[in-house]
């Protein structure tokens, strides 16, 4: 078979052109403010809103998705289905939730199986996304393994990866830190939560997730 | 022999011996030693898409009371130089620090050290 007869006109056009819709998974550990950051883009872009959001880290723990959110940056516009996936973690003890966070041991138990299951479920929506929101705590250290697991995965697939580094409105936030630890990817300093930097935040998404990419999945 | 007599088994395992083990054994193999409280050090660390399978095995393997998870600590792979790249050759991953959540803590992690805690007497079978 000829190089044109492996070409679709649509991979021909998208590389001309570059994508107008898009798989977007917004990852992380847990408690950065993932859903918080889902609510601002829906509300911003459709009135709606993702989930519930909690104090208690694994409170988002089934992943939760909207699609065709149409998001414009001016000249340009990405549609996207926005998946907003439960933290990822290495560990998960019900004690925390208990002793940290005043929850019944039943509650606690409960919670904390359920906050497995999320891990896991996050891990395999890996294989299906067309690109990450990864957001950080720029409060905390960036180079927890979660954070380098996570980029690791994303860097041997080829998929394109912005960085929101969120929090800034906390005093001891400190996004330079991130962008520092992680050169190689686009990092956009945000507050999921007042809103503030939302603009380039969408700018970028819309500039970094219309890029055609060469896919490389193992 | 208990834990008690014998401290807290800190093994260093060659690149060699994890090299012979298939994708499936190498993760039986980490995890049926941390969930024996074993503390190991990896000459060849994992690849992330193996690091992620840990974890996903590492949830799977959670019992509430008695193994809450691992605390893994390395550093990613070195970015492959253009020769690397265009041959199509990757970098192997680097040392890699895995252990019982409840046993280890990492203290602090940045381009330079990775400065970790043993808790004794916690979490070791």
């Amino acid at each position: 078979m000829g190089l044109l007869g492996k070409i679709s006109l649509s991979s021909i056009l998208q590389r001309i052109f570059g994508k107008k819709h898009a798989k977007i998974g917004i990852y992380g550990p847990p408690n950065v403010g993932k859903t918080t950051l889902a609510n601002r883009i829906l509300r911003d872009w459709t009135g709606d809103i993702m989930g519930s959001v909690s104090e208690i880290p694994h409170e988002t723990r089934r992943a939760k998705w909207k699609k065709d959110v149409k998001v414009d940056n001016g000249n340009s516009s990405l549609t996207m289905d926005i998946v907003d996936t439960p933290g990822i973690s290495t560990k998960v003890d019900f004690k925390d939730f208990m002793n940290t966070w005043g929850l019944s041991r039943d509650e606690a138990k409960r919670r904390a199986k359920e906050a497995t299951e999320g891990v896991i479920e996050s891990i395999k929506w890996l294989e299906g996304i067309d690109g990450v929101l990864l957001v950080m705590d720029s409060t905390q250290d960036p180079f927890t393994q979660v954070n380098v697991t996570i980029l690791g995965n994303l860097e041997a697939r080829n998929l394109p990866v912005l960085i929101a580094a969120n929090k800034i409105d906390m005093d001891e936030s400190s996004p330079a830190t991130l962008k520092s630890a992680f050169p190689q990817h686009p990092v956009v300093p945000i507050s999921a939560l007042t809103g503030y930097n939302s603009d380039t935040l969408y700018s970028s998404m819309v500039k970094h997730f219309s890029k055609k990419r060469k896919k490389n999945r193992r | 022999m208990t834990k008690k007599d014998e401290g807290i088994a800190f093994n260093l395992i060659s690149r060699q011996k994890l090299g012979g083990l298939g994708p499936d054994e190498k993760l039986k193999f980490i995890l049926k030693e941390v969930k024996n409280g074993k503390i190991l050090v990896l000459e060849q660390g994992l690849t992330p898409v193996e690091q992620a399978n840990l974890i996903e095995h590492t949830m799977k393997e959670i019992e509430q009371d008695t193994f809450i998870g691992v605390e893994m600590e390395g550093y990613s792979e070195d970015r492959p130089t253009f020769l690397q790249k265009l041959f199509g050759l990757t970098n192997r991953p680097r040392l890699t620090l895995i252990g019982p959540a409840n046993l280890l803590k990492m203290i602090k992690k940045d381009n330079d050290m990775i400065q970790t805690k043993i808790i004794p007497g916690s979490g070791a079978k």
